[in-house]
């Protein structure tokens, strides 16, 4: 297993945000999570990440230890794109791609670096964009920016949360293509939260529900996405069909 | 096939000319850095000549070159070697200074108006100098007794905060609030002071704070302090500007990038506190400069921290240089304190940045 999470408990002062949470994923997996708002889904991408600390429970990286690996190692690992950022100070494109070496260079970034960079931009297809100022792009195009950064960082595991929010379809569609197109060429491992019942059932491997802090579904997009799961997790009555061989959610009505 | 060929060197010219447009936005910034340090170097040599007593240029540089080797002797050596040339190397000293303190602050705090007083360092370096000259008390005593309280109380703001981050984790908001809380403090101390004290006393204390480079402020001994001042802050600043720009993305994009941000944050609060704690010390608040000088720079050459501290401490300097020689000379024979220059003109200045900024920040 790439990564595991085992019986991790997070609680911000004493309001228990995650239950015992375990999960495993293996290399050039992508795993979902998805669950209703307040679920606990970004806690626990923060957890996994090491931005915040569980209070109980461990987190193994290829069978070490998060917790005991210094903060620029867990950084070559292990890439995390927020579901928001604000820049305040300009900052061009090339540059904040560029912040994706910070893990792996001293003071000075070098050729092979810029190299790098304009091999992810290329990758991403955003080349035109590398000299305009992040701040004055479409959310569509900073979530691209941020991916590439987060490549240009060469992690093993990328956790994303909410990749797709705020995207047009056609952004969604690309962003995620692009994930699905990197995890197969370069082998990595991805969690991804995401609110999309359906892209998720698309683009994933395997899916977890999560509600109220805790795994309550997992496994198999269509072993995961049933109506009745989720009637239990969202309250909500669906009704799924089977699209291009995986499931397809069409909401009717929230549950009185 | 021909079709193939042309996209794999379309690809390729791509590359080449985002890499050519990124070095010639490098160039721009040193350009920039060039360009200042040229002004330096003009207002030096206009601010050597003006004053009550004339003395051309090439006096002025064949004077400094002599006074290296030996002991002013004539009236001309003494008022270029103990006059006018280290209130110029004040002023310069000075202003790169408060202008880097500002640039770091306004980067740990992500936050464009903040500057090097905001987390009260004014207000307590104010406070020092105000017990000091009103009552006489202070830490340090003798000649140093203004110099050194104004060092120390400078601080205190500063080490509260540290404290406070024990308590609560070390966010901008948490520091700009208690900032603004260690204001309102030391100005209440201040006035407090100034109440029970005589006039003369307390309108030398008012005039502490406005800020100048003259008296104390333009001896050789306090530019040799904060020359070293300058160098011990400033090397540690450039080396931690890397972790600066990523943490600019927020403080979870950096922590994910490796940076430990807390840790950052308050390192760099501190360098920039004895920064600004050993320059406020000699010449008291010279306010706007720490504001201004980054956000031109800003402009100029965009937010990269490797390019923008040196940029901003040069132009800063030139700002304060060319201040002070304004100062010097608008109502003479009579010199005004740089401090009030620098808030009038600061003032108006900061208004034509906010109308002509293109976004949110700039």
């Amino acid at each position: 297993m790439k990564l595991k999470v085992k019986d991790v408990k997070f609680s911000y002062a004493s309001v228990p945000i995650l239950k015992d949470i375990c999960i495993e994923l293996a290399t050039s997996e992508v795993l979902g999570v998805v669950g209703p708002n307040g679920a606990g889904k970004s806690t626990l991408l923060r957890c996994i990440d090491r931005i915040l600390t569980p209070q109980e429970g461990c987190i193994m990286l290829d069978d070490h230890d998060i917790k005991k690996l210094r903060m620029r190692e867990l950084a070559k690992k292990m890439g995390y794109i927020p579901q928001s950022t604000s820049n305040v100070f300009p900052a061009t494109v090339f540059d904040t791609v560029l912040m994706g070496r910070r893990p792996h260079i001293g003071w000075k970034s070098s050729d092979e670096d810029t190299e790098k960079v304009l091999e992810t931009l290329k990758l991403l297809n955003i080349e035109d964009l590398a000299m305009r100022d992040i701040n004055e792009l479409s959310g569509g195009q900073q979530q691209k920016i941020y991916i590439a950064c987060a490549l240009t960082q060469e992690p093993e595991v990328l956790l994303l949360d909410e990749p797709t929010s705020n995207l047009d379809i056609r952004h969604q569609l690309e962003v995620l293509d692009i994930i699905k197109k990197i995890v197969s060429e370069r082998g990595i491992s991805v969690i991804m939260a995401i609110h999309d019942l359906n892209l998720a059932a698309r683009y994933t491997d395997r899916i977890i529900i999560m509600n109220g802090g805790t795994i309550f579904a997992a496994g198999e997009p269509f072993s995961v996405l049933t109506a009745e799961n989720i009637k239990h997790a969202y309250g909500v009555e669906v009704e799924v069909n089977v699209h291009a061989g995986r499931p397809y959610i069409v909401p009717i009505r929230p549950l009185r | 096939m021909t079709s193939s060929t042309e996209a794999i060197s379309g690809t390729q010219t791509k590359s080449e000319e985002i890499k050519a447009q990124y070095k010639k936005f490098i160039g721009r910034k040193i350009l920039f850095i060039f360009f200042s340090l040229f002004l330096i170097l003009i207002l030096a040599g206009i601010a050597a000549t003006i004053g009550s007593f004339p003395i051309t240029v090439t006096e002025v540089y064949s004077i400094i070159w002599r006074c290296l080797f030996q002991e002013p002797a004539t009236t001309e050596e003494f008022v270029v070697w103990n006059l006018r040339l280290p209130r110029i190397l004040m002023g310069i000293l000075a202003g790169m200074g408060l202008a880097i303190a500002g640039t770091m602050m306004q980067g740990i705090l992500r936050n464009p108006l903040a500057s090097p007083f905001t987390i009260g360092i004014a207000s307590g370096a104010g406070f020092g100098a105000t017990l000091a000259i009103c009552f006489g008390a202070g830490i340090v005593g003798g000649e140093y007794l203004i110099i050194g309280n104004a060092f120390l109380f400078a601080l205190i703001p500063t080490f509260i905060i540290l404290g406070l981050a024990r308590y609560r984790s070390a966010t901008p908001e948490t520091m700009i609030l208690a900032g603004i809380a260690l204001f309102y403090i030391f100005s209440g101390l201040i006035a407090l002071v100034l109440y029970f004290s005589e006039a003369d006393p307390a309108m030398d204390a008012y005039f502490w704070m406005i800020g100048s480079l003259g008296g104390r402020a333009s001896e050789w001994n306090a530019v040799t302090s904060v020359s070293i001042v300058l160098t011990g802050c400033v090397i540690p600043l450039i080396w931690k500007s890397w972790d600066l720009n990523v943490m600019g993305a927020g403080d979870e994009r950096a922590k994910s990038l490796g940076v430990n941000v807390e840790r950052t944050r308050v390192f760099i609060m501190l360098i920039a506190s004895l920064l600004t704690a050993g320059i406020v010390c000699f010449t008291g608040t010279i306010g706007f400069i720490g504001l201004v000088a980054p956000h031109v720079c800003r402009i100029v050459i965009g937010g990269d921290n490797r390019f923008l501290i040196p940029a901003s401490g040069l132009f800063g300097a030139a700002l304060l240089l060319g201040a002070d020689t304004v100062a010097r000379t608008i109502i003479a024979p009579m010199i005004l304190p740089v401090g009030i220059l620098t808030y009038i003109m600061g003032g108006p200045l900061f208004l034509y940045l906010i109308i002509r900024r293109k976004r949110e920040y700039w």
